[in-house]
């Protein structure tokens, strides 16, 4: 395996450094060609090679992961070479204040000259991403493919190992006579879960949402890749790389803090602590993570403090963040209710808004206790849809996970009207754009309408699948045709 | 969740869908057709609107007197153009000083993609002059532009003159509040785009311009006149500019108020407004008028210097002399009048126009009605073939089938079309030499020619596209294309619509009936024949006769035809020179769209 993930990442190394340095022009194309090939039959000499079972299922697919991995990236190089990157790099969609790259490209030249990059109120993005790009800022364009890369190569390991879980799990259940009889066409067979972990890196890397985040090199891409390893090290059960982890995605953009519950659910269950509030064991592994999980959180704000040598980032970053003062449109519910409200009732409404983004995570730890995994993805969603600052590459992250849940289609009522809906309104949101700011024939009411039904469209996309799941799981233990106590069909309704 | 969540009051509403489509579709269309008719009949209309109170009166007194002056200068003017054989740049610096300007010029180049052939032009050189009349009153923040084109031959020359006499009489007055900018630019829209990007600091089509040298406050309005003789019958107002957009309706209602008001025959569309409404004849007249408009905004193109200001948020329109058969002429002086009191009110404007919001996406939701219907209707169909047990529980086979295989099945033909699209878009710029070389035509035969070739060649597709897919195309598989290519009509035609009003509703007026009718089991050759006249294509062509016909201009076959490339070679150029979206818009999307229904059509 390691072979292969070297080989892999050789290979992408290769690719990009073909792709992107502008100079080759036709001698780089047949170069760019020839080293494609001989990756490729470099693959399929691997391929081919006998392994034991394992690795040799995992090299198996990992040559359809290399090559769409290589068509991604092929994907974003030709973009970012054409003139539509700039184009993307402007859209409100894809960039926000916070994420924007022309504000890290402001913040760098202003830490060159050696001012606070804080100062000025343009550049709002934590310390440590401006340090990493102080160093990388020529390959940036590699920086952020690789990210999305990491964020898919992560997904696709991590969702390997939670099927391989989930399988197990149904076995032992089977075993024991867990399930009831007319429920055995809920039963998940291997054949269809063979492919669910490519399908999730085709769904993050061919997202075409994640591809606008990538080539307007929004630092929303880095922020997902360590969300990405952060649920890939907590589904392979290493506590203290996940806390380190969570604690890293906090401090980029304090929401996903609320990820600890699903995180402490899985660990936990993987250690078959249970949840309980009586046990010692319950509240000793909780202080154990939240001792490295602060740990990890203080040595990261010291590091930055000590690179800055002052404290300017943390109001500039975190009261950014919570406080909401820049009210550019985005696809999220903030800007228009803030542009609207007297300014008397703003910290009311500022906190009442805040607080809905964490406020989900209590009855939704308490309802899928069970279910950690499916957890983390209600709340990413949850994250997504009500944070101050959402773009669309945050809406890729949650919706890479949709292929894991594929064995909820039959249950899912409204995901042809939620799809068309998100569709129009993708489309929409740049026509009304052009309409509001340039032709003038329409105003804000109309983009914020059409935000305010992309995220209705999500809502009810999740919660869809929320209930799907639900009642899933309900068959499971009461099979799958229920009667009412007269005898007639019963139906299901989520309350 | 009430209604979304509740399985049998949904089992309701989708049978009775699937059971009344087709008259749905029916009903819903006529609805569409009749009420944009309606918006020809008058009392629907409110035609009298002013949501400006600063424009809302024409209390303004207009003093012009020099209109014999201005004529002389006019051909003073029309002298040293000959002479100079085209601007005569030194005299009209000089006059506009002598005339108390700030005078600045402006250079600019642009080699044409392919040759104009209505214009003659293929490598544009040339010189913008303008004057500003700082403001005396107000800190120079804002400004108007009155502008003039400096045509080749005799026409234009009285226009130049006027606008001349207007920039001294303007100059003794001392209520001014914005920058008065007076423009003569050379090679019309050409040098109209090169003075605009200049002014604004942007460069959209990569045109070769020297930066201005003195600029004024934000421009508020433009007015541009066209003006060839020294009497006129009648002022043409021409309001349609680049991709559809159209000023504010209160710009138009104050020209026609201060028409009115000095006695001068007012034309919009090159007709006469009727007061007999309730007439037939009144009604059709109307109609006709529409009808025009319409034609004239979906073509996307500026139908007058205007028409590019439009771009830059900046309220504009073109205003030209007219001179018929009729016995009542105006004189320079009125004309003169008449634009020095427009100037006057908008003066007085204090902040810029509001918006104009319109009733007409109703008209485009019940056209585009029948496709949701029918994608609904598709959806269930897909869905639903064995009848469902309970709410949300089919056959797992079948859902698998569905959701994965169909997918991949669909990919093929949506991305063989864009590619043919993308082809239709670059091929005809790229190949013009290539085609010059191996056959005996012109460049701009050449870029039309491969234009029509390439399209024609994406209707042999469907045949290739199937050599390609894997397996035989099944019913679920055209069921689920179909779904997908009315979706996408639906969503292109609704953004179209938001854009440019008028080519989204001939658009879906052509489209929508096609996406309704069209599965593998109609008759082929019918079927064919019928997708083909609806097509694009075939539609622009229908719309070149019929705005002819509507201008009172019929032509024959022979010249409808050459008409018919012309307009092709026009939007070419209009998107290379001046960024109209509308060729993009067809070749990159609308096409494509059409061709997925044509690929339904002979699915196997």
């Amino acid at each position: 395996f390691n072979k292969t993930l070297k080989l892999l990442m050789l290979n992408q190394w290769l690719t990009v450094r073909c792709v992107l340095i502008p100079r080759l022009k036709s001698p780089g194309v047949k170069r760019r060609f020839r080293i494609y090939s001989s990756a490729l039959l470099v693959l399929q000499w691997l391929t081919n090679k006998d392994y034991k079972g394992g690795e040799r299922f995992l090299v198996k697919m990992a040559a359809p992961l290399t090559l769409l991995v290589i068509l991604s990236v092929t994907i974003r190089a030709v973009l970012y070479r054409s003139s539509l990157a700039e184009v993307i790099s402007e859209r409100v969609e894809v960039v926000s204040p916070l994420t924007a790259w022309k504000r890290v490209v402001e913040g760098l030249a202003l830490l060159d000259l050696g001012v606070s990059p804080y100062s000025g109120d343009v550049f709002h993005e934590t310390p440590l991403i401006i340090y990493l790009f102080h160093f990388v800022v020529d390959y940036a364009e590699i920086t952020f493919m690789l990210a999305d890369v990491i964020t898919a190569v992560a997904l696709y390991m991590a969702v390997m190992d939670y099927n391989k879980q989930v399988f197990r799990k149904q076995k032992y259940a089977l075993e024991a006579d867990r399930y009831p009889l007319d429920c055995l066409e809920l039963i998940r067979s291997p054949k269809e879960m063979y492919y669910i972990p490519l399908k999730v890196a085709m769904f993050y890397l061919l997202n075409p949402f994640t591809i606008l985040s990538c080539v307007a090199k929004s630092t929303c891409g880095l922020n997902n890749a360590v969300i990405a390893l952060f649920i890939l090290t907590t589904i392979k059960g290493n506590v203290l790389l996940s806390a380190i982890f969570l604690s890293l995605a906090t401090y980029q953009s304090i929401y996903p803090l609320t990820l600890c519950a699903p995180a402490l659910l899985y660990l936990m269950q993987r250690q078959f602590i249970p949840v309980n509030f009586r046990r010692v064991s319950f509240w000793w592994f909780i202080a154990q993570y939240a001792f490295m999980y602060l740990g990890s959180l203080f040595v990261i704000v010291g590091l930055s403090f000590f690179l800055l040598g002052s404290w300017d980032y943390v109001p500039s970053v975190y009261g950014f963040i919570l406080s909401v003062p820049d009210l550019t449109p985005n696809i999220g519910l903030f800007w228009y209710f803030f542009a609207e409200m007297f300014e008397h009732f703003r910290l009311f409404f500022l906190c009442v808004f805040q607080i809905n983004v964490f406020f989900y995570t209590i009855p939704l730890s308490i309802k899928l206790k069970e279910h950690p995994v499916f957890l983390i993805f209600m709340q990413l969603a949850v994250i997504s849809i009500f944070k101050s600052y959402p773009t669309v590459g945050d809406i890729a992250l949650y919706m890479a996970f949709l292929p894991v849940w594929s064995h909820l289609h039959r249950f899912l009522r409204n995901i042809f009207l939620v799809s068309c809906v998100l569709l129009a309104c993708s489309a929409l949101f740049p026509v009304l754009w052009h309409l509001w700011i340039y032709a003038g024939s329409a105003n804000s009411n109309f983009y914020y309408a059409i935000t305010l039904l992309f995220n209705v469209a999500q809502i009810l996309l999740v919660s869809d699948y929320f209930y799907a799941f639900l009642r899933r799981e309900h068959h499971l233990s009461y099979g799958l045709y229920l009667k009412r106590k007269d005898g007639s069909e019963a139906t299901l309704v989520l309350k | 969740m009430g209604l979304l969540s509740d399985p049998n009051r949904r089992r309701a509403l989708i049978s009775l869908l699937t059971r009344l489509n087709s008259p749905i579709c029916v009903v819903c269309y006529m609805a569409g057709v009749a009420w944009f008719m309606g918006l020809a009949f008058e009392p629907f209309t409110l035609r009298t609107y002013m949501s400006e109170n600063a424009m809302g009166s024409t209390m303004v007194e207009e003093r012009f007197p020099a209109g014999e002056r201005a004529l002389t200068t006019g051909r003073e003017f029309s002298a040293h153009k000959k002479k100079a054989g085209g601007m005569p740049v030194d005299w009209l610096v000089k006059t506009m000083q002598a005339r108390g300007l700030e005078v600045f010029t402006q250079r600019f180049s642009r080699k044409l993609p392919f040759p104009d052939e209505n214009k003659e032009r293929y490598m544009v050189k040339g010189t913008n002059v303008y004057g500003i009349l700082r403001a005396p009153r107000a800190p120079r923040t804002e400004a108007l532009v009155l502008s003039a084109p400096c045509t080749p031959g005799d026409s234009n020359n009285q226009a130049v003159g006027l606008l001349l006499g207007l920039a001294q009489y303007f100059r003794n007055q001392i209520y001014w509040a914005k920058d008065i900018i007076f423009l003569v630019n050379e090679h019309d829209l050409i040098g109209m785009q090169a003075w605009l990007e200049g002014y604004h600091h942007t460069n959209t089509t990569g045109m070769d311009w020297s930066p201005l040298q003195g600029r004024g406050g934000s421009i508020q309005a433009a007015l541009s006149l066209e003006l060839s003789s020294d009497v006129i019958t009648s002022m043409d107002l021409v309001l349609e500019g680049l991709n559809g957009q159209l000023p504010n309706l209160d710009l138009a209602n104050l020209f026609y108020a201060f028409c009115q008001k000095i006695g001068v025959l007012c034309t919009i569309q090159g007709k006469l407004q009727r007061n007999d409404w309730d007439s037939v004849s009144g009604y059709s007249h109307s109609v006709q008028t529409m009808m025009l408009m319409v034609m004239k905004q979906a073509s996307g193109r500026p139908w007058g210097d205007h028409g590019l200001f439009l771009r830059y948020h900046i309220e504009a329109a073109s205003i030209k002399g007219i001179n018929s058969f009729r016995q009542y002429k105006t004189d320079v002086t009125t004309i003169g009048r008449l634009l020095e009191g427009m100037y006057r009110k908008l003066n007085n404007l204090l902040e810029p126009f509001g918006l104009l919001l319109t009733d007409y996406m109703l008209i485009l939701t019940l056209l585009l009605h029948l496709t949701v219907v029918q994608a609904l209707d598709l959806w269930v169909q897909l869905a639903t073939p064995p009848p469902r047990t309970e709410d949300g529980i089919t056959d797992k086979e079948q859902v698998r089938h569905t959701y994965y295989f169909r997918v991949l099945s669909v990919l093929t033909p949506l991305v063989i079309s864009h590619l043919t699209g993308v082809a239709l878009y670059t091929l005809p710029i790229q190949f013009q030499e290539m085609a010059v070389e191996q056959f005996p035509v012109s460049e701009t035969e050449a870029v039309v020619l491969t234009a029509i070739g390439v399209y024609t060649a994406g209707l042999a597709l469907p045949h290739n596209t199937h050599r390609l897919l894997s397996g035989e195309g099944t019913e679920q598989g055209w069921r689920v294309l179909k779904l997908v290519a009315v979706l996408y009509l639906a969503v292109l035609l609704g953004c179209t619509a938001l854009i440019n009003f008028s080519l989204g509703f001939i658009l879906a007026l052509t489209l929508v009936p096609v996406a309704a009718f069209v599965t593998p089991h109609v008759p082929k050759v019918l079927s064919a024949f019928i997708l083909v006249i609806l097509s694009p294509a075939c539609t622009l062509l229908f719309s070149v006769f019929f705005f002819q016909e509507l201008q009172e201009l019929p032509v024959s076959f022979q010249e409808g035809w050459l008409l018919y490339l012309s307009v092709i070679s026009q939007g070419i150029l209009d998107h290379f020179l001046y960024g109209s979206l509308v060729y993009p818009l067809i070749a990159l999307l609308v096409y494509p769209c059409w061709l997925l229904f044509w690929n339904i059509l002979f699915w196997k």
